[in-house]
């Protein structure tokens, strides 16, 4: 019997184990590290940070999902991995601390034939002094990265609708916290889910609202942004972003690296060099990700952290570190099978495997600031990723060890994804885009680096709809309910 | 006043003068229930492609 460890419950392990589980069958086991008990959606907890879902409606236990699946589920975060094992055993082993109470604080050493890497991202509010401690949300601004900072978030809106209410002007800043960052599409779409409430509520006009971000022009996305076919025109994500904020009557900050927050205040530094400060008194700034922190020690016990990692905690997998200068970049560059390179027994899926450098052109400020958005490895990619990987350690299980790994590359994969305004069936409107391939190729497709046959965007209630409908049809599949396998990641 | 209100957030020389904005009619077709319903039908479709290309 083969024993697979996927190290993390999120979109992209959750995927990998149950497609695991169900190829293997009850003659191997797939084991689900994760310290969260619960599973979240999270596109939807835009919804929850504008009091529109509740918790309950973006989460779901998991232990019920992984028995059902006959997936060991163990509530805990792994620490340290030993790929070579330890000077008493050539088995490799993940050690692991449980989270779960009654066992919280306790070790244990799972040995494995296989490990999956998808632990997700750290969320590095510490990276940006007052936007929070470590992985702990600050008390100046919100968050909507996890379903409990969302319902928090909803709190805070409702004080400021409130006081609006009451005749009092309100500010309202919403975007990245730091010059890293990625996830700007998820800060988008709260933005224009916060105009649409305050619409609703009738205190728009009482609203002041403002973008601030790390990407150098408006529509960037951590894509380089994207040039999508309309009317006959080939429109750049820039004009279809500024018309949408002009619309909407939001102003914008670009080129930003948020370096310090204080009570009420945002300070910042621009790409040309120059700062400045911006107040609010509603704030949501998603922070920088790194990886968990995950440590990796050789058989001899020796630190071997560097060899298995990235500097940025992300694992290294079959990409290419060494592209060097924005110029020599090439779409082949990125990973297909997420092999480690030096342990072929690890993959890495989702945000927890090192790019080998952003999508974006890199810059940086005269002060040598680097403020350029980091590649966005989320949602649909996440999950494809996490099934192809999932796909490769089945058919070394079941075929051998020679079996050909699957590829999925995001140099040949598209992303579809839907940034709502509102969440009413008649009245609430979404931005629906897809993009292809996600990492633009320009020997492939010169000029804008894409197929603009598919790569295209709009704004009506159709990608509202297909918003609502991905929420239930994920939730569902994530459920493992009937047919989930036949509904596409 | 007789500017069109749709316009009304463009300010000269700022950072949305050189945007475009959409009219009326574009603004209505968003919220058309019946050409959403085509549009729904499009869009996934699309999608769906996109979907299968990626697979």
């Amino acid at each position: 019997m083969a024993r697979l460890v996927v190290l993390g419950g999120g979109v992209s392990g959750h995927t990998a184990a149950t497609f695991a589980a169900k190829w293997l069958g009850s003659a191997h086991e797939v084991v689900v590290v994760t310290p969260n008990a619960k599973w979240n959606w999270i596109p939807s907890n835009i919804w929850v940070g504008v009091g529109q879902m509740s918790k309950e409606e973006v989460t779901f236990d998991l232990a019920p999902v992984y028995a059902k699946a006959g997936i060991t589920y163990k509530q805990a975060k792994a620490l340290s991995l030993n790929p070579e094992g330890n000077e008493t055993s050539d088995k490799p082993f993940v050690t692991v601390e449980f989270t779960e109470t009654g066992k919280a604080g306790t070790t244990e050493n799972i040995e494995y034939d296989y490990i999956i890497n998808a632990t997700g991202p750290k969320l590095n509010f510490g990276a940006t002094p007052g936007l929070g401690e470590g992985s702990n949300l600050g008390e100046f601004t919100v968050s909507v990265c996890t379903a409990d900072h969302a319902v928090h978030a909803a709190e805070e809106l409702e004080k400021c609708i409130q006081t609006m209410k009451k005749g009092e002007r309100q500010k309202f800043l919403i975007g990245t916290g730091h010059g890293m960052c990625t996830c700007q599409g998820a800060a988008f779409e709260y933005i224009f889910n916060i105009e649409h409430e305050l619409n609703k509520a009738g205190v728009r006009d009482m609203a002041d609202i403002k973008w601030i971000s790390n990407e150098s022009f408006l529509g960037d996305f951590g894509v380089g942004g994207l040039h999508m076919k309309t009317m006959g025109y080939a429109v750049s994500s820039k004009i279809f972003a500024e018309s949408l904020f002009t619309e909407r009557g939001v102003d914008w900050i670009i080129g930003a690296h948020v370096n310090k927050v204080e009570k009420g205040k945002a300070h910042y530094e621009l790409l040309d060099g120059s700062y400045g400060e911006e107040e609010f008194d509603f704030s949501m700034l998603i922070p920088p990700f790194a990886g968990v922190g995950l440590k990796a020690y050789a058989k001899d016990g020796s630190d071997i952290t560097a060899t298995v990692f990235a500097p940025n905690g992300f694992m290294k997998v079959d990409a290419n570190y060494a592209a060097g200068a924005y110029e020599n970049w090439k779409a082949t560059d990125w990973p297909k099978t997420y092999q480690n390179p030096t342990y072929s027994n690890m993959f890495a899926c989702g945000i927890a495997f090192a790019p080998p450098h952003p999508i974006s052109k890199p810059m940086s400020s005269p002060n040598g600031t680097p403020i350029n958005p980091t590649p966005p490895r989320t949602g649909m990619p996440s999950g494809i990723i996490g099934k192809a990987v999932a796909h490769s350690i089945c058919d070394k299980i079941l075929k051998g060890e020679n079996a050909p790994l699957h590829e999925a590359s995001m140099a040949h994969m598209g992303a579809a994804c839907v940034a709502s305004a509102g969440k009413g069936l008649f009245n609430g409107t979404a931005a629906a885009m897809t993009i292809y391939p996600v990492v633009p190729d320009f020997d492939k497709y010169p000029g804008t680096g894409r197929d603009t046959d598919y790569t295209f965007g709009e704004i009506g209630l159709a990608g509202h709809w297909i918003k609502h409908i991905l929420h239930h049809l994920f939730i569902w599949k994530a459920k493992l309910k009937a047919g989930w396998t036949l509904i596409p990641e | 006043m007789a500017g069109k209100k749709e316009e009304a957030n463009i300010k000269a020389y700022s950072q949305n003068f050189t945007t475009m904005t959409p009219g009326p009619f574009a603004k209505k077709m968003r919220t058309c229930v019946l050409f959403q319903i085509i549009r729904f039908i499009i869009i996934n479709l699309k999608m769906l492609v996109v979907v299968s290309k990626s697979h």
